[in-house]
């Protein structure tokens, strides 16, 4: 049993270091019942289900997840993404660019300013005509403000950044804009979730809607929510973004992945949040 | 649609005239009342040896993913979202199975996740690679359910 290389058929094969304690063909079904407690503060990692979203209940990714990999999420001295948000809080007092500013020149103290931000994310912008993700808001600023270099989506800055903008919403419930302009975006990202792609002919809801909760070879399927995000693999020895995470998916399924950042990963991002409204924004989390 | 590949293949399979002829290429399989295909896609017996190698292997049935199989049990990691296949054999017919491989969604319908391993590019932006390609062979259709057909209680 190896795992594939690049390209190759790895739905469900992976490294999946927790999942080893699952023996083959263990009953391994619900979601465990364990409280993510950080720091004191409890998580919300199940919810009802908003309106119009065939779930009995939102659970966070969190909770398919072994005890092992659990844990990493609960300490933030264990959390193997704290070193990426230390980053992130450095390069926000970083001066960069021509402008000789640095984040923390117009926005202060990120705990503050930036408390609530990711929860509300993807958010519409006028400016733009569509809606920013916190990469692209990010993204402006620094070019549009601070006269500096854009980052590239899944470079180690963004993600050390969003990471650390992120972390300051931890614990507050995900809710993003779904009407008004959002409509179009939200229905876009709907029909994306329900569409059957790839040579193995599947949508995003026949794993995370309709079999959640059950084992597929290694993994433990989720409800493939984004209130993690962006997220420390086990596997990827990193920080990745949703995109990332879509994309990956994607390619299980031999099918051709959307660009990180296209108005389709947008979308479906803005659809996915949406679905996961009510839960605790948990960045940075870990997964295996 | 990038059929012609397929059919390309298959066009030169039938000018070689070896023992390939008469196997039946993805669009030109008959299903029987959707359930039933009764003639062996390759007019070769399958061998339930490398049957058994293919169900398991993760680029190709990948069918242990879904399928938690005790004749299996010397591999970790059986998933559970279908049935177990233990004793498959005894609630289905070979030609049932043949079309269950072939096109599960004739014999479930559309909603089922399981995927067709016989059917040429069903899913929208097919990658690359994969585009005019059946997951399996027909040889090896036949293979797994050669394997299948040992599966009984
Ligand atoms: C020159 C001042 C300036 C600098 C420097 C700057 N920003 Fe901003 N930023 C703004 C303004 C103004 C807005 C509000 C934009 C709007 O509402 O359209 C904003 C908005 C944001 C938002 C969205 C907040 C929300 O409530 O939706 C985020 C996130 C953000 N900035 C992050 C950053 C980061 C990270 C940096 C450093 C890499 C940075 N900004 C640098 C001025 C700045
Ligand atoms: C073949 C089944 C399958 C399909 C189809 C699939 N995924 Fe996944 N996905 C997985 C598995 C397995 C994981 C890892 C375990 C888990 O969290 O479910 C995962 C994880 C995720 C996660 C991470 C969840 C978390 O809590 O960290 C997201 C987000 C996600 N998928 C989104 C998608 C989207 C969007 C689609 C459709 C484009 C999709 N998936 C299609 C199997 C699938
Ligand atoms: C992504 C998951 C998945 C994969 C992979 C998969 N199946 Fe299935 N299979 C299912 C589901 C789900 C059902 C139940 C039918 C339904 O209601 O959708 C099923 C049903 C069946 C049945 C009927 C079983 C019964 O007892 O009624 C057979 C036989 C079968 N599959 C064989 C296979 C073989 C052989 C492979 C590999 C070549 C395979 N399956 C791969 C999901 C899968």
């Amino acid at each position: 049993m190896k795992c594939g290389g690049k390209g190759s058929l790895r739905w469900g094969a992976g490294l999946a270091l927790a999942s080893l304690l699952v023996g083959a063909g263990a009953a391994y079904g619900e979601p465990n019942d364990n409280k993510l407690v950080i720091d004191g503060q409890t998580l919300t990692t199940e919810a009802a289900a908003p309106e119009g979203v065939e779930l009995d209940k939102l659970y966070s990714g969190w909770r398919f997840r072994s005890p092992e990999t659990q844990e990493l999420q609960t300490d933030d001295f264990e959390n193997p993404a704290m070193v990426a948000v230390d980053q992130g809080a450095e390069l926000w007092g970083t001066v960069d660019g021509s402008a000789g500013k640095s984040c923390m020149s117009c926005h202060g103290e990120a705990e503050a300013s930036m408390k609530g931000v990711r929860a509300g994310y993807p958010k519409w912008s006028d400016k733009r005509g569509k809606p920013h993700t916190l990469e692209t808001q990010i993204n402006e600023c620094r070019t549009d403000r601070m006269e500096a270099d854009a980052w590239k989506w899944e470079s180690s800055n963004m993600l050390g950044m969003t990471a650390f903008v992120g972390l300051q919403s931890r614990g507050m419930p995900v809710k993003v804009q779904t009407d008004g302009p959002m409509a179009q975006w939200h229905a876009k990202g709907k029909e994306l979730y329900f569409t059957r792609v790839g040579q193995l002919n599947m949508s995003c809801a026949n794993c995370h809607q309709e079999n959640y909760g059950k084992m597929i070879r290694a993994d433990h399927l989720s409800q493939g929510h984004i209130n993690g995000f962006p997220v420390y693999r086990l596997k990827w020895g990193g920080l990745g973004s949703s995109h990332r995470r879509f994309k990956g998916c994607m390619e299980n399924i031999r099918a051709t992945p959307f660009k990180r950042g296209s108005d389709e990963f947008v979308a479906l991002e803005l659809y996915l949040a949406s679905r996961g409204a009510g839960l605790s924004v948990e960045t940075p989390s870990v997964r295996n | 649609m990038r059929r012609s590949v397929a059919l390309t293949a298959i066009a030169t399979i039938g000018l070689t005239g070896s023992v390939f002829a008469s196997q039946i290429a993805p669009e030109n399989v008959t299903f029987v009342d959707d359930i039933e295909v009764p003639i062996s896609l390759t007019g070769q017996a399958g061998d339930a040896a490398k049957g058994r190698e293919w169900y398991a292997g993760r680029k190709l049935g990948n069918c242990l993913a879904c399928h938690a199989t005790t004749d299996l049990n010397e591999l970790p990691f059986h998933g559970e979202v279908g049935p177990a296949m233990d004793g498959v054999a005894d609630r289905y017919e070979e030609a049932q199975l043949r079309a269950i491989l072939v096109n599960s969604k004739k014999v479930f319908g559309d909603q089922t996740i399981m995927p067709g391993f016989y059917v040429v590019n069903p899913g929208a932006r097919t990658a690359g690679d994969f585009q005019g390609q059946t997951i399996m062979s027909a040889q090896q259709i036949e293979d797994v359910i050669a394997y299948l057909k040992t599966l009984t209680e």
